[in-house]
């Protein structure tokens, strides 16, 4: 088995493939203390022949298995390669970054754009907003939806935006059309991110943020360009690890 | 720090409790950054230990100087004609200014989103922690940018400031406002020292001077000479730069001298502190004051080597040498000083297309992999001026990244994101082509 482990701000996340490189391990905890000796527990009955590890706690990984590391960007483009390998343009919203990457025809990264130190059109934001309108992250899509008035959120800082959301609030806006203008800011500012970047067709949007539908749609809308969602789009970083994983062997078969 | 630094401190008014502080910080950030690397050359260690003595040593020489009433001139820029200060016997040197230390300090006069390097120079003054502030004569400011600019008034009240015009374009006009500008600046070397400049002392200070940026053109062209073979770290390399601004120019012309003879050596018998095929990169863009190592650091713990800094403590301090060919009275040697001077290619000119040409030179010739363009935070001339320089290298294919930064160490983590992957992406190419 060849295994890929993310630990990203939030989440760690783990892709297994097997011999015949087919998905047939994926796990998902919250990152805590010592994530390493979660995966380590999560591990241990597995037959496991290589691991690569991303995300921002892979040192902490390498550490305790040995084991070699890639970068986000890297392991984001090699895992949009494996599901859409025409991919051109890859979008990534994760708890505490969000990048662009473009991607050549081999599934190698050609260029990329990264988030500033600032939760600004990060998940973090969303959860943020989401917690002080006292709804879950798998309501917020749906709830959006259902907006009857464009209103704009116009702080890009998540402590600013929070304090806008209460203003909003306490002028009696709908939750609803708080929950657009908030998930509309972020499509805002990581459209800007891509056309800096130039974006060319086909677009997959990974991470956490792709599993809102509302950002998905309104994403497309504004690049004017469809935007694809893999499945399981959280794990996107730890099967481009887990493909790398199996590339590492490959030279030597 | 011994007893006898603390008495230099007390009588340059410091806030010693304060200054050992940053110091114990320093020193842990020095050793944890650079005696842990491997494979340094022998004759580093005297830059190790200038390093360690920066408030001492250095210091109680600098006292003997002001008991001679030689100037000391204190500055953050490298348009200061620091021949003349060196031709009327005194120092001229960088001030602190590279710390988040003295940066909350600062914030309570100056604005947040200014430039970390004026914040942290101007928080030194205010909390007495930088000896070389203190001890000099009056601190040389310009008008290269907009914040420093308005800082010096400020400064002003704390400690003196001369102030010179540096224009923003390059013609006729503006050349003559420059000249000016120097003479008045050696009046006022020569209201301290109290006598005329003569022609001799002017040309000895210049080829001093001279001697310097000589060698550290020589340093320049060895680290970077041979594509499989890098006989200093960049790490190491940008420590010589920092002190440069520091030592006594004549020991220091001496000992980089012999730090090169040594990286010849190490040359010709293949020692070299990275494998064959690491990634070669050019950082380019705004100046690291010490104990700014964060970029460096990143980039040689993630796989790759610095070979060059286009910065001000860089190529662009020691590129050009002041042509004393010819020159027979004090106004010859100003004109050239001036023709020196004028081909600093500092983003504060407008247009400032030499830059770009000159980087993409260099790129060809030291045989690099990809360019780190760093700017720090609200350097606004560097900053915009990267969309023009990286626009140019995108049309040349050369690999390149661009990170704005401060003296944080909040983004290490993000930054060592983006390099790790901006060398992953180089040594694909690298692959691609040796498999070709």
């Amino acid at each position: 088995m060849f295994y890929g482990i993310d630990v990203g701000s939030t989440y760690t996340k783990i892709a297994g493939f097997n011999e015949e490189r087919e998905i047939i391990d994926l796990h998902v905890f919250p990152t805590q203390v010592n994530p390493d000796e979660d995966v380590k527990k999560f591990l241990k009955d597995k037959n496991v022949e290589v691991i690569v590890s991303t995300g921002y706690g892979r040192y902490m990984i390498k550490d305790s298995f040995n084991c070699p590391v890639i970068s986000e960007i890297k392991a984001h483009a090699k895992g949009a390669y494996h599901f859409f390998p025409d991919v051109k343009t890859v979008i990534d919203l994760g708890g505490q970054d969000s990048k662009v990457i473009k991607v050549d025809e081999d599934g190698n990264f050609s260029d990329f754009k990264m988030n500033d130190k600032c939760a600004a059109g990060t998940g973090k934001f969303l959860e943020i907003v989401a917690s002080r309108l006292g709804v879950s992250l798998n309501e917020f899509a749906s709830l959006g939806e259902n907006a009857d008035k464009k209103i704009k959120i116009t702080s890009m800082c998540a402590v600013f935006a929070e304090s806008e959301v209460i203003s909003l609030l306490a002028k009696k806006e709908s939750v609803e059309n708080i929950v657009y203008g908030v998930v509309d800011s972020i499509a805002d500012r990581l459209v800007s991110m891509v056309k800096s970047l130039r974006p060319e067709e086909r677009i997959v949007f990974s991470g956490g943020g792709a599993l809102n539908s509302l950002l998905v749609k309104l994403l497309g809308e504004k690049l004017g360009y469809k935007v694809y969602v893999p499945q399981y789009p959280q794990f996107l970083g730890a099967i481009g690890a887990a493909v790398s994983a199996i590339e590492l062997v490959g030279d030597f078969v | 720090m011994s007893e006898k630094y603390v008495d230099i401190y007390k009588k340059l008014d410091m806030d010693i409790e304060k200054h050992s502080e940053l110091m114990s910080a320093l020193f842990q950030l020095f050793s944890d950054v650079f005696l842990t690397q491997k494979n340094r050359p022998e004759n580093i260690k005297y830059f190790d230990w200038l390093m360690s003595e920066i408030h001492g040593k250095r210091i109680e020489e600098l006292m003997e100087f002001k008991d001679k009433n030689k100037p000391l001139v204190g500055t953050f820029c490298i348009f200061i004609p620091e021949e003349i200060v060196v031709a009327s016997g005194g120092a001229c040197y960088g001030l602190c200014g590279g710390a988040q230390f003295s940066i909350p300090d600062a914030e309570r006069d100056l604005p947040r989103n200014i430039c970390p390097l004026i914040k942290s120079a101007y928080g030194f003054k205010v909390q007495r922690t930088c000896p070389y502030t203190q001890i000099s004569n009056f601190i040389y400011g310009e008008t290269t940018c907009e914040a420093k600019k308005k800082t010096w008034e400020i400064l002003n009240d704390l400690h003196p400031t001369h102030v010179m015009h540096i224009p923003h374009m390059k013609g006729k006009r503006e050349k003559d406002l420059w000249r000016e500008e120097i003479y008045e600046f050696k009046n006022h070397i020569e209201e301290i020292v109290g006598k005329e400049l003569t022609f001799e002392e002017l040309k000895k200070g210049v080829e001093i001077i001279n001697k310097k940026r000589e060698a550290l053109q020589r340093l320049d062209y060895l680290r970077s000479t041979k594509p499989d073979i890098v006989p200093i770290s960049g790490l190491d390399s940008l420590l010589v730069t920092q002190i440069s601004f520091y030592d006594d120019p004549e020991r220091f012309s001496d000992k980089v001298f012999e730090l090169c003879d040594e990286l010849e050596e190490r040359i010709d018998k293949g020692i070299s502190v990275c494998e064959s095929d690491t990634p070669r990169i050019m950082v380019i863009g705004t100046p690291m004051a010490p104990p700014n190592w964060k970029l460096h650091q990143v980039v040689e713990t993630t796989g790759g080597i610095v070979i060059n800094e286009e910065a001000c403590i860089g190529h662009r301090y020691f590129k050009d040498n002041i042509d004393l060919d010819g020159v027979e009275s004090v106004e010859d040697i100003i004109e050239r000083m001036l023709e020196r001077y004028m081909k600093i290619d500092c983003a504060c000119f407008t247009p400032n297309d030499e830059r770009i040409d000159k980087i993409i030179k260099m790129y060809r010739e030291k045989k690099a992999d990809g360019i780190i363009y760093y700017t720090l935070s609200f350097c606004h001339t560097y900053n915009v001026e990267s969309k023009k320089v990286i626009d140019r290298l995108k049309e040349e294919k050369i690999p390149v990244l661009k990170i704005e930064s401060d003296y944080s160490a909040e983004d290490v983590g993000q930054i060592k994101t983006r390099v790790e992957a901006f060398l992953e992406s180089i040594r694909f190419k690298k692959s691609f082509k040796a498999k070709r």
